[in-house]
């Protein structure tokens, strides 16, 4: 029975791998200075990497602002999400499927009257208005220093090619892993608390824990969607906001990876606090709208000419309308599940 | 990678090989001219078939180029702008080799007295197409430099316009045959169009590097 109940987080992960690779590989596939094949296989076991090693940090603040403990709540709040992120995307809108899952833990808490945890809501919605901000600085700063280092060298075009091509294979395997990291929790965070899973002991030294093998789930759900439609997103995304050369879509890469890093790494976190500084949240963020930063960004530091600014307002709007919109779906899905299917979505 | 590193180098070396061909044919073409006007046929048709030799080379060089960048699918955003420099400075090439072609077939008697004219004519038409080759170059390397190289281009290409004109008017002021008249003014014009080409090449180079630029 858990597997059907996981099979909403499962076609959420689907949806994210469908979409969300495209932020990573998108413009270098559109381009075709890296071929749809190795893109695939690289953000996917990088992906399963990053879920598998680093996706625990973001998933704990996700449960910190509702834990869903019962199987039948976590379905229903995945498949919330799922049901949002799927229309948004069908009527053209930049969707974020992390504000779909926050939207639809916010549901769950209504209708099972938990308490919203304030603190680690206002963190996660602030990281929606820092993480563009903050991956439009990486790109100017990025864009800036490459330039710099280019007008230099003076390397020949073609040797300018080979460097974009390898950059971003290294830089989409990177921002592979910290998609996986970061976003994980997005497919499996409201799982992690309700699902049953055992600890798996393979011999004396091999300790796989139950969340992990969720998160392993959910990163193949991220690889299929991956393999089986994030291409035709690829081929068509990229050129809406502004349009990218191969070496912006590097520079615009790196900034999204080093955002999505920064928002998962425990490590880095704890580096900050031994160094007197404030912790960076560790929070599940939006790669696309990093990725709409990081693209503003380099336009700006371009001159600000050719962005097509009307494309932020349909942002913003998809900002307020998914988490209002699966909050909403996720009540009343949750009202029928409850009642009319008789299956306890709330542990007591 | 080291492969992928050699490759590059090669396709590099062969850019480079394909623009020292246009190069020296601008060279050769003025040295064939000047044989000419110098009465000394043996090495002026020595010279056209040195040229012809290096359009065929300069063909296959480029045709293996294009193939290389096409198949694996190389420098995706620039192609086209690439593949058309390399297209139109072997119009340039070619243009030069047909100019001396048709010295060597047609043997035009051209005065005497407008010998030195039309190697000055000559001279400015292979100092725009070297100037041409050069911004072509730097275009791969160094994008700062490619407008003083077109703006030098465009200097011999006026000066070449200057100098036929020249040479047109006082053709059309001497008293011979209207039909040997005409003929010295076809050979002025073929000379012309070289450096004419010369300058398409960098009008198209202009609008390569703004994208690059971009």
């Amino acid at each position: 029975m858990i597997w059907f109940y996981l099979l909403s987080g499962l076609f959420l992960g689907w949806s994210l791998g469908a979409n969300d690779a495209a932020n990573i590989f998108g413009t270098a596939v559109s381009t075709r200075m890296v071929r749809f094949k190795i893109a695939a296989l690289i953000s996917s076991i990088f992906v399963i990497l990053g879920a598998t090693i680093s996706g625990a940090g973001p998933t704990n603040t996700l449960t910190q602002l509702g834990a869903v403990n019962a199987l039948g709540g976590s379905f229903t709040v995945a498949l919330a999400s799922a049901i949002t992120v799927t229309w948004m995307t069908k009527t053209k809108l930049p969707v974020s499927t992390t504000q779909a899952i926050v939207g639809g833990i916010l549901g769950w808490n209504w209708f099972t009257h938990s308490t919203t945890d304030y603190r680690a809501l206002s963190q996660i919605v602030s990281t929606w208005f820092f993480s563009p901000l903050i991956a439009a600085i990486f790109a100017i700063i990025l864009h800036r220093i490459s330039i710099k280092i280019f007008s230099r060298i003076k390397l020949h075009l073609l040797e300018i090619d080979l460097i974009t091509r390898i950059g971003l294979l290294l830089v989409g395997a990177f921002g592979a892993y910290s998609l996986g990291a970061n976003n994980i929790a997005n497919v499996m965070g409201v799982f992690v608390s309700a699902a049953p899973v055992k600890d798996l002991q393979l011999g004396s030294l091999i300790h796989i824990s139950g969340t992990r093998q969720l998160f392993f789930l959910g990163a193949l759900a991220i690889s299929v969607g991956i393999y089986t439609y994030s291409r035709k997103v690829m081929l068509t995304v990229g050129n809406e906001l502004y349009k990218l050369t191969p070496f912006s879509a590097l520079i615009a890469v790196l900034s999204v990876s080093l955002v999505l890093f920064i928002f998962a790494s425990h490590q880095l976190s704890v580096i900050l606090i031994s160094l007197g500084l404030p912790p960076i949240p560790l929070v599940p963020i939006s790669s696309t709208q990093a990725v709409i930063g990081a693209v503003i960004g380099i336009g700006l530091a371009k001159g600000g000419k050719g962005i097509h600014y009307p494309v932020i307002g349909k942002v913003i709007l998809g900002w307020v309308i998914t988490p209002i919109a699966t909050a909403l779906l996720c009540f009343i899905m949750l009202f029928f599940v409850q009642n009319v299917f008789e299956i306890q979505v709330m542990a007591p | 990678m080291k492969v992928l590193f050699r490759k590059t180098k090669e396709l590099e070396s062969q850019i480079d090989d394909y623009l020292d061909i246009v190069d020296r044919s601008a060279l050769i073409f003025l040295q064939g001219l000047k044989f000419y006007f110098e009465n000394r046929k043996d090495e002026f048709e020595q010279r056209y078939h040195d040229l012809r030799a290096m359009e065929s080379k300069g063909d296959f060089l480029r045709r293996d180029i294009e193939n290389k960048l096409y198949t694996h699918t190389l420098i995706p955003e620039f192609r086209g702008d690439v593949l058309g420099l390399l297209e139109s400075s072997d119009t340039v090439l070619n243009r030069m080799a047909i100019t001396l072609l048709n010295f060597s077939i047609e043997n035009p008697e051209i005065l005497e007295e407008l010998w030195p004219q039309y190697i000055d004519l000559a001279e400015a038409a292979s100092l725009a197409v070297e100037n041409m080759v050069k911004a072509i170059r730097t275009y791969f390397r160094d994008l700062s430099a490619v407008r003083d190289y077109i703006n030098k281009t465009l200097f011999y290409e006026k000066e070449s316009d200057r100098i036929s004109e020249k040479i047109k008017r006082e053709i059309f002021q001497k008293d011979i045959e209207l039909s040997r008249k005409a003929h010295m003014r076809v050979f002025v014009h073929h000379i012309e169009l070289i450096a004419d080409e010369a300058e398409d090449v960098c009008d198209r180079l202009a609008i390569a590097t703004a994208k690059r630029h971009e």
